[in-house]
């Protein structure tokens, strides 16, 4: 560059320095802690989910449920309830998506990989502060099915490890929204992709049995993760009634679901660090 | 003293489009340099490429001495970035903020609070450090982005575009703070597309487009690329346009004459020297004028010769977002 008139000025040695960086831990619970304050000062974006999932809720329960024979001695508020909680994850984690998107979109994301800190850190801080928003969504989810009518018939234990598997389902699931908020962009397409949760969740055995789907439908909907997911917890929170209705054993079901829980896990959570840690 | 910044034959393709074709760029510390080109001219692409937000295809880029390529991580210590988006967390407050990020440069939590207020005192931003900012105007956010870009005391600063969408007043403000950091010992590297940003701002402007350097200096430097200074002489009576012709003849060279304005021009090689002579030479042959100015070629008309083009064109994204 010419520099003929080259004024330089004084470099001030206090200011212009090299800045160690944060380490994973604290830089992830930095990032984390921005999302809660953001949670608990954004109450719409919390709402939000809230009452769509209590919408669901009600519509199965009230209007459609009448209309919809769950089989066997399970009733079908108590057939749908633990469907409807396990499957509040993907509502939960596509709001997820769109969160990540936004970030992407408006250049939060660059800011933070311009900074010293593991690049990772920035995905392991959104998924530490989403599974934190999930844990909520499953307790409202729960609380509602109880209020709507839904009582417990299996044993309290097993349906505290079914709420584990909830928690478990969603941890995994995460990843897969962080993957569609990075690939989105944009916090609006991130929204449309968000509705492929549609089909899943009610294409599962969550809402109605898969028996009576033609042919086609019904093979989805036995090969998705989500049947296994909702037949594992379904049958942990209610028993032999709930277990007379599916082909499997509980034990199965539970297999099958982990198996996808970590299948995902790997698959999504190797490809967000692709994706994010590619310069 | 070493360069902060040296690049050499960066490529950089997005698909269809060469976004950096070969860039050269060398700049020395103490200084702001202003990337200066049209949309598209590749100047967010060797920003992104300086922050080690994306690698380029092939050439080699060092970052205050550090290899950008090879050591991403270490160039990662020593800047600091304000993109094109004000981008902070609307929910939290302005000193919130700055603290989140002070911890995240590896601050401790009582060093992250000083540096917030350092950085608020220093942005002009104490009275409403508490506020969140999505309460804050545009001039605001832009202050409380360089801002949070600023807590870790950066050697080398990044403002992609800083004053984009700001108005005027605001836009002013900003600059007087940017110009403010150079003397604590951050060297500046900003994009721009306003021609007078880089006149006030910048000690070095460089010009590219198409992804090259086409043209590199002080404003002053790259002013007499689009030729010499010209004189105007306006009159009251368009009577004394000969007269005042003949003299300015002499003076410079490629004399106009607009009658209807009763205006006088002259291109001149050493604009000051002759607008001297000039004045001399009117008084001593008693030619009342009413005004004499003398006019140098704004940064407009050299981005126009230099690239046949005016600054601004469209509007459109430079290039697509990616991660």
């Amino acid at each position: 560059m010419a520099n003929a008139s080259a004024i330089t000025l004084p470099q001030n040695p206090r200011q212009a320095s090299v800045n160690a960086g944060a380490g994973l831990w604290t830089s992830s619970l930095t990032v984390a802690g921005r999302m809660v304050r953001k949670f608990a000062r954004t109450p719409q974006l919390i709402m939000f989910t809230t009452i769509q999932s209590a919408l669901f809720l009600f519509m199965f329960r009230f209007a459609f449920g009448g209309a919809i024979k769950s089989g066997g001695a399970l009733s079908y508020v108590d057939y749908m309830v633990p469907g409807f909680i396990t499957t509040t994850i993907m509502w939960a984690g596509s709001g997820a998506a769109v969160g990540v998107a936004d970030d992407v979109e408006h250049g939060f994301v660059d800011r933070l990989r311009s900074l010293p800190i593991p690049r990772v850190s920035v995905l392991t801080g959104r998924a530490l502060a989403d599974a934190t928003l999930m844990l909520w969504s499953l307790v409202t989810a729960t609380i509602f099915g109880f209020i709507v009518g839904f009582r417990l018939t299996g044993s309290v234990p097993r349906a505290l490890a079914a709420f584990g598997l909830c928690v478990l389902f969603g941890l995994a699931f995460e990843w897969v929204f962080i993957v569609v908020g990075l690939v989105a962009g944009t916090a609006q397409s991130a929204q449309s992709m968000g509705l492929l949760v549609v089909p899943l969740i009610f294409l599962s055995s969550a809402y109605v049995p898969i028996g009576g789907m033609p042919p086609g439908v019904k093979q989805f909907g036995e090969f998705e993760p989500l049947t296994p997911m909702v037949n594992s917890v379904r049958n942990l929170a209610m028993g032999p009634d709930a277990q007379a209705l599916v082909p499997h054993s509980t034990g199965y079901y539970i297999g099958m679901s982990l198996a996808w829980t970590a299948g995902i896990f790997v698959v999504f959570g190797f490809l967000a660090f692709l994706r994010f840690a590619r310069r | 003293m070493a360069p902060i910044l040296e690049a050499h034959g960066l490529t950089k393709r997005f698909g269809k489009t060469q976004a950096l074709d070969g860039l050269d760029l060398v700049a020395q510390p103490g200084r702001v340099v202003a990337l200066l080109g049209p949309n598209g001219a590749g100047k967010t692409t060797f920003v992104r490429a300086v922050a080690t937000l994306l690698r380029p295809d092939s050439g080699t880029l060092y970052v205050d001495g550090i290899d950008a390529l090879r050591k991403p991580a270490r160039v990662r210590q020593v800047i600091g970035l304000a993109g094109q988006f004000a981008a902070v967390e609307e929910a939290m407050t302005g000193r919130e903020n700055l603290e989140m990020v002070g911890r995240l440069f590896g601050l401790r939590r009582k060093e992250s609070k000083a540096a917030a207020v350092r950085v608020l005192d220093l942005m002009q931003l104490t009275d409403d450090a508490d506020r969140l900012v999505r309460t804050y105007s545009g001039g605001m956010r832009r202050r409380i982005d360089l801002g949070v870009s600023l807590v870790g005391t950066p050697r080398l600063l990044l403002l992609d575009e800083p004053s984009t969408g700001l108005d005027p007043g605001s836009r002013i403000q900003l600059w007087d703070t940017i110009r403010g950091l150079v003397v604590t010992g951050t060297d500046i590297l900003l994009t721009t597309q306003y021609l007078d940003e880089a006149d006030r701002l910048a000690s070095d402007v460089v010009i590219i487009d198409h992804g090259k350097v086409i043209a590199s200096g002080t404003p002053a430097e790259l002013k007499t690329l689009a030729g010499d200074d010209m004189i105007e002489v306006h009159v009251h009576d368009a009577d004394l346009l000969p007269a005042v012709s003949g003299v300015l003849g002499r003076i410079g060279h490629d004399l106009r004459v607009d009658v209807p304005t009763r205006r006088a021009f002259v291109s001149a090689d050493d604009g000051n020297t002759r607008l001297m002579e000039a004045l001399r030479v009117l008084d001593q042959e008693g030619i009342a004028v009413e005004d004499i100015s003398l006019r140098r070629p704004t940064l407009d008309e050299v981005f126009l010769t230099l690239t046949g083009k005016p600054a601004q064109t469209t509007d459109s994204p430079e290039q697509p977002a990616s991660v």
